[in-house]
C-alpha cells in the first residue's frame, strides 16, 4: 500500500438544486463501505437553488475526519465557479472538468480530464430536466474509477438510496456505468487508491441533527415546538419523523407527543416552558436569530426554575450572518441570556455521539436542575455526515427531577416550592392537575419567596438569588465532565469542545511529530466541573481552540479561574468553513515561537 | 342527614369563598375586581375542581388577578404578551386540565398581538379573558391599542389611532366563542362565563374594565359613565349547566338557545331585535355597527361548535403527555437497533 492509499480528498463543485446529494452520498458510502474512514461536508448557500455548492469527501486511513484544506480529486460541474475552484487545486492533484466550462491554464503538474458530461447523459435520459438530475451519477462513476472504488460498493450504495425507486435506480446505474467505462477508457487510475480495509465495519454514518432527534426520541420527549432556522430545522424535521413512526400509542393509535411549529421562537420557547411546566419533556431547537428572541423567556425559566431543553445549532452571526455557516460564537450570549444575574447550562456536543447521548441527558439535566439546558451544537455537526459507533440503547431509567405528587404531599404535609430542603439548592415542585391542597403555587418571573409568593423584600430577592447561585454549583457535579488525555510532561495542554474536537487529534499527531507532546482536555458543560481546573494547573500554557473571533470560551475559563488566566492563549478560526488541523497548527507553531523568543 | 340543598354550597361541597384567592392590590373601584368577583362566582356555580384548572396571565395589572382567584390553582404568571404560547403549552402537556386566560388590552393587543391570533387560530381551549381599559395603568395612562378615535387621555392627549376590535378578530380566525361584556354588568358577565368553560376551543371574552385612575374621565369611552351609556346588550343570557336540568320560563319565540359541547345551554332573550349568534358575517356587521353608531354591543357575540381543538387536531391520546411513564414514551430497543442496521447500510 502506498502512502496515499486511502489518505485523500474529493471535492466536487456543483449548482446548488441540481440533486448532486446523492451522487456525492454513493461516493462517501462506497469507501465507507470498503472499511475505510470517511467524513463528508456539504458547504451549501443560503438559497434553494442555483447558487454554487461543495461536497468534499475525506478518506483517511488513520481516522481523521476534520476539513483538510487540500483536495487531491476535483469534480469541477458549476461553470459559475470552474475558473477559482481549478486554479485553487495544487500540484499532483487531479481534476475533472465538464467539457465546455470555463477555466484557466493548468500547468502540466496537474492532471487534467475533460469529460462530455452532457453528451454522455443524452442517450441514457430522454427527459431534459430528468437529465440534469442524472448527469452527476457519471462523475460517481468517474471518480470511483479514477480512485479504484469497488464498483460493487458504490452499487450498494446506490442501491441503497434509490432502491425503493427501481426506475430512478436504472437511470442512475446505467449513468454510473456509462462514466466508468468512460474513464477507463480515457484516463489513468490516480496515485492515491481506495483499498479495502477493515476500520468502519459495524459502525453508522449520521448527522448530528438526526443523532440529536434520535436522543431526544429515546430519552422520552413529549413536546417539541419550534420555528424554522437553518441549521436546526432538519433536526425538528426528523425528530417529527421519528415521533410519527414510533410514538403512536399501541391500543388507539393516538399519539404520546406534540409537535407545534410555532408562528416565530418567542412563541416556540413559551409553548416549552408551558408544557414543561405541566410536567410534560419539552424541548426546542433554534440558531442564533431564534436565540436572541427567546431571550426574555431562558431568563424567566432561570428565575422561577422550569426546565427546557434548547438546541442551539450554530451559525455564523452576528445578525443573520452567514446562515449556512458553522460558528461556535454563541458560547458567551448564551451564558448568560437575559437582563439581570442570569446564567444558564450548556452542554457541548462533541460527535454524533454526544448529540445522541445529550439527546436524552439534556432532559434528565432539565428536570433535576430545573433550569434550561443549551446543547450547543454547530452546523458542522449537525448537518455534516460523521461516522460513529452504533447508539447505545438507554438501560437507565430517566431522571424526572424533584416532582412531588399528591401522595408526596399527603405523607409530608408541606410544600414550599422554593425552599432548599436537601441542602443541594435544588427545591421541590409540583405540576398542575395534582388533587392535594398544598400542590397549588403561583409561578411568577417577578421577585418572588420561598413560597413562591409575590415580594419585593430586600432580604428575601438576594436570598433566592443566592440558592440559584449555589445550585449552579450543584450544576457542576451533574454535568457531562470534560474527557482528559493528560501526557506526563507534555509541554502544552490544548482545549477544544464541539466540533472543534475533530481536528485536534490530528493536530497532536503532528505536534508531537513536531517534537511536541501535548495533553489535551474536550469540555463539555459550563459550568465548568473541577477537572477543568486540575487541567489548566497543570500545563504552564493552555490553548484554547474554538471557532469564533472573541475567543469565547477563553474569555469564560477566565472569568472562572481569574488567577489562571496568564496561561491561557487562543487559536481562532471563524472564517464559516468547518476548522481543519493545519489551521489549528499554524495558530499553536506560531504562538510557540513567539514564547521561544521572548525568553 | 338534609336533603334539602345548601344554596351556600356547591355540588362539590365548596363556598364561594373557597374560590377566593389573596386580598387584591389593585386600585379601590378597579373594573378588574369587579372581574375577579365574577370569575369566582361563576366557578362557584360551575362546581369547577381547583386543582384542575390552570391560571395564565401576562403582564400588566389584570395579569396580576389570577393571585385574587382559585387560590388553590396552578398559576403561571408570564411575560408580557406571551401567555398564549405558554397555555398551548400547558394545554398539550395536559389535556384534561381546564385552562383560564387573563390578560388586559395592552397584553394581548399589542405585544402579544401576534401570539393571541395565534392561539386563537390553533383554537387551543382556554378561556381567554381581556380586561380591556384602553389604558396601561402600571406604567400610569398611556393609551392602548384597544383605545377608540377621539378618546382623550387624562394628560389631555387624543388618540387619532383605529383601535384593534380584538372580537372582531378573533371571528375573523374562526374562534368558536366570542363574547363581550362589562365589569359592571356582571348579571350579563356570569353567564357568559360560565358558558365559555363549556366551549371545547378557545373562547374569547372581551370585558370592559373602567380603570379609575387613568381612563374613568370625560372623553374616556372605557369610563364607567361612558359604558353606562354606550352599552348596547344584545340579549339576556342565561347559563344552563349539563348538570342542571332547568326550564326558564320565557314565552315561546321570546329566545334563542344554543346548545354547547358539553350538553349545557345557552339561552338568549331577545332584546331590541332578534340576534343570532351563530351567523358569522352578522357578528361582523353588529361590532362594525357599533362603532359607527357610538353603541357597544354586549353579549355572546359569536357561537360555533364545529372547529376541531387543538388537541384533537394532533390526535392527542386521551391521557396526559406529562403522565405517561417511561415505557410509553421510549420505545423498544428493536427500534433504535433496527434504524442502527440501517444506518450501518446505507437503508436508514
Amino acid at each position: 500500500m502506498s502512502a496515499t492509499d486511502n489518505r485523500f480528498t474529493i471535492h466536487v463543485a456543483t449548482v446548488n438544486g441540481s440533486g448532486s446529494q446523492t451522487a456525492n452520498t454513493t461516493l462517501l458510502r462506497a469507501l465507507f463501505q470498503m472499511g475505510i474512514p470517511v467524513s463528508g461536508k456539504n458547504l451549501f448557500p443560503s438559497n434553494i437553488a442555483g447558487l454554487p455548492t461543495w461536497f468534499t469527501i475525506r478518506a483517511n486511513d488513520q481516522g481523521y475526519v476534520a476539513r483538510h484544506k487540500r483536495y487531491d480529486l476535483l469534480v469541477a460541474m458549476n461553470p459559475e465557479t470552474s475558473v477559482s475552484d481549478i486554479a485553487a487545486m495544487e500540484p499532483g492533484s487531479v481534476l475533472v472538468v465538464g467539457d465546455g466550462l470555463p477555466m484557466p491554464a493548468v500547468t502540466p503538474d496537474r492532471t487534467l480530464y475533460k469529460v462530455p458530461f452532457t453528451k454522455l447523459i443524452e442517450p441514457l435520459v430522454a427527459d431534459a430536466k430528468l437529465r440534469k438530475l442524472v448527469v452527476n451519477m457519471i462523475y460517481v462513476g468517474v471518480v470511483s474509477w479514477l480512485l479504484g472504488i469497488d464498483p460493487d460498493e458504490v452499487d450498494r450504495a446506490l442501491t441503497g438510496q434509490l432502491g425503493r425507486k427501481p426506475k430512478a435506480l436504472e437511470m442512475n446505474r446505467a449513468a454510473v456505468h456509462v462514466g466508468y467505462k468512460y474513464a477507463e477508457d480515457h484516463m489513468k487510475r490516480t496515485p492515491f487508491q481506495a483499498r479495502r480495509m477493515d476500520r468502519t465495519s459495524g459502525r453508522i454514518l449520521i448527522d448530528g441533527n438526526h443523532a440529536a432527534a434520535l436522543g431526544a426520541l429515546f430519552g422520552g420527549v413529549t413536546f417539541l415546538s419550534w420555528y424554522p432556522i437553518t441549521p436546526s430545522s432538519s433536526l425538528a424535521e426528523q425528530l417529527e419523523g421519528l415521533l410519527a413512526r414510533h410514538r403512536r400509542d399501541r391500543a388507539t393509535g393516538k399519539a404520546t407527543y406534540a409537535v407545534i411549529q410555532a408562528e416565530d421562537e418567542i412563541s416556540a420557547i413559551g409553548m416549552v416552558l408551558g408544557a414543561s411546566w405541566a410536567g410534560a419533556r419539552a424541548m426546542t431547537a433554534t440558531s442564533g436569530p431564534g436565540l436572541s428572541l427567546m431571550t426574555e423567556f431562558t431568563g424567566y425559566a432561570y428565575y422561577a426554575e422550569i426546565p427546557a431543553v434548547i438546541w442551539d445549532i450554530q451559525r455564523i452571526g452576528p445578525s443573520t450572518g452567514l446562515p449556512t455557516r458553522t460558528s461556535q460564537a454563541d458560547l458567551l450570549s448564551v451564558a448568560f441570556l437575559s437582563h439581570g444575574d442570569t446564567k444558564h447550562v450548556m452542554l457541548f456536543p462533541a460527535t454524533v455521539q454526544d448529540c445522541y447521548e445529550y439527546g436524552m441527558r439534556a432532559f434528565d439535566l432539565a428536570e433535576r436542575l430545573q433550569t434550561p439546558i443549551f446543547v450547543m451544537s454547530d452546523l458542522d455537526i449537525a448537518m455534516n455526515t460523521w461516522m460513529s459507533e452504533p447508539f447505545r440503547y438507554p438501560d437507565e431509567p430517566w431522571d424526572r427531577g424533584k416532582v412531588l405528587s399528591a401522595e408526596d404531599l399527603a405523607r409530608i404535609g408541606t410544600f414550599e416550592r422554593y425552599r432548599d430542603v436537601d441542602g443541594d439548592a435544588i427545591p421541590y415542585r409540583t405540576v398542575p392537575g395534582t388533587n392535594h391542597p398544598l400542590a397549588a403555587y403561583f409561578t411568577r418571573g417577578s421577585g418572588h419567596d420561598e413560597q413562591a409568593r409575590y415580594t419585593e423584600s430586600a432580604e428575601a430577592y438576594p436570598r433566592v438569588m443566592d440558592r440559584l447561585a449555589r445550585k449552579f454549583e450543584t450544576a457542576k457535579t451533574l454535568v457531562p465532565a470534560p474527557l482528559v488525555e493528560a501526557v506526563p510532561g507534555a509541554g502544552i495542554g490544548l482545549v477544544a469542545y464541539g466540533s472543534t474536537h475533530h481536528a485536534m487529534a490530528e493536530t497532536r499527531d503532528r505536534l508531537r511529530a513536531d517534537g511536541l507532546t501535548s495533553s489535551y482536555l474536550l469540555l463539555r458543560a459550563y459550568p465548568f466541573p473541577e477537572e477543568v481546573e486540575r487541567f489548566l494547573r497543570g500545563h504552564e500554557r493552555v490553548y484554547v481552540v474554538e471557532q469564533n473571533r472573541d475567543a469565547q470560551m477563553a474569555s469564560l475559563l477566565r472569568m472562572e479561574y481569574p488567577e489562571l488566566a496568564g496561561r491561557i492563549r487562543s487559536v481562532l478560526h471563524y472564517d464559516g468553513l468547518p476548522i481543519d488541523a493545519e489551521s489549528v497548527l499554524s495558530g499553536i507553531r506560531t504562538s510557540e515561537r513567539a514564547e521561544v523568543t521572548t525568553r | 342527614m338534609s336533603t334539602t340543598p345548601n344554596p351556600n354550597v356547591n355540588r362539590i361541597g365548596l363556598t364561594a369563598a373557597d374560590y377566593k384567592g389573596s386580598k387584591s392590590t389593585l386600585c379601590p373601584g378597579c373594573g378588574h375586581d369587579a372581574i375577579t368577583g365574577s370569575i369566582i362566582q361563576a366557578a362557584f356555580e360551575l362546581g369547577l375542581e381547583q386543582y384542575r384548572v390552570a391560571k395564565l396571565s401576562g403582564i400588566g395589572c389584570s395579569s396580576k388577578t389570577p393571585a385574587y382567584f382559585l387560590g388553590r390553582s396552578h398559576s403561571f404568571n408570564a411575560v408580557h404578551g406571551r401567555m398564549p404560547s405558554v397555555a398551548t403549552g400547558v394545554h398539550l402537556a395536559n389535556r384534561s386540565l381546564v385552562l383560564m386566560g387573563v390578560s388586559g388590552d395592552g397584553d394581548s393587543a399589542s405585544i402579544g398581538l401576534g401570539q393571541f391570533c395565534h392561539l386563537v387560530r390553533r383554537n387551543v381551549p382556554v378561556v381567554y379573558i381581556i380586561e380591556n381599559n384602553g389604558v396601561y395603568g402600571l406604567t400610569k395612562g398611556q393609551f392602548s391599542a384597544t383605545a377608540d378615535v377621539g378618546t382623550r387621555a387624562k394628560s389631555g392627549q387624543v388618540n387619532e389611532m383605529m383601535p384593534i376590535d380584538l372580537c372582531e378578530m378573533a371571528i375573523q380566525l374562526g374562534c368558536g366563542f366570542v363574547a363581550r361584556s362589562f365589569s359592571g354588568d356582571p348579571k350579563q358577565l356570569r353567564p357568559l362565563l360560565k358558558a365559555a368553560f363549556s366551549h371545547r376551543g378557545t373562547s374569547v371574552l372581551d370585558v370592559i374594565s373602567p380603570c379609575v385612575t387613568f381612563n374613568n374621565h370625560e372623553g374616556s369611552t372605557k369610563s364607567y359613565t361612558s359604558m353606562k351609556e354606550h352599552d348596547a346588550p344584545l340579549h339576556e343570557v342565561t347559563f344552563i349547566p349539563h348538570f342542571e336540568n332547568i326550564e326558564v320560563d320565557y314565552a315561546p319565540g321570546e329566545t334563542r338557545e344554543v346548545t354547547m359541547h358539553d350538553g349545557s345551554r345557552i339561552v338568549l332573550r331577545k332584546l331590541e331585535e332578534d340576534y343570532d349568534p351563530t351567523d358569522r358575517m352578522r357578528a361582523i356587521a353588529v361590532i362594525e355597527r357599533g362603532r359607527v353608531e357610538n353603541r357597544l354591543a354586549t353579549g355572546l357575540l359569536y357561537q360555533s361548535a364545529g372547529k376541531m381543538s387543538l388537541d384533537q387536531d394532533l390526535e392527542l391520546i386521551d391521557e396526559p403527555l406529562s403522565s405517561l411513564p417511561l415505557e410509553r414514551v421510549r420505545p423498544p430497543r428493536e427500534v433504535l437497533e433496527k434504524i442502527m442496521a440501517g444506518l450501518m447500510t446505507g437503508g436508514g
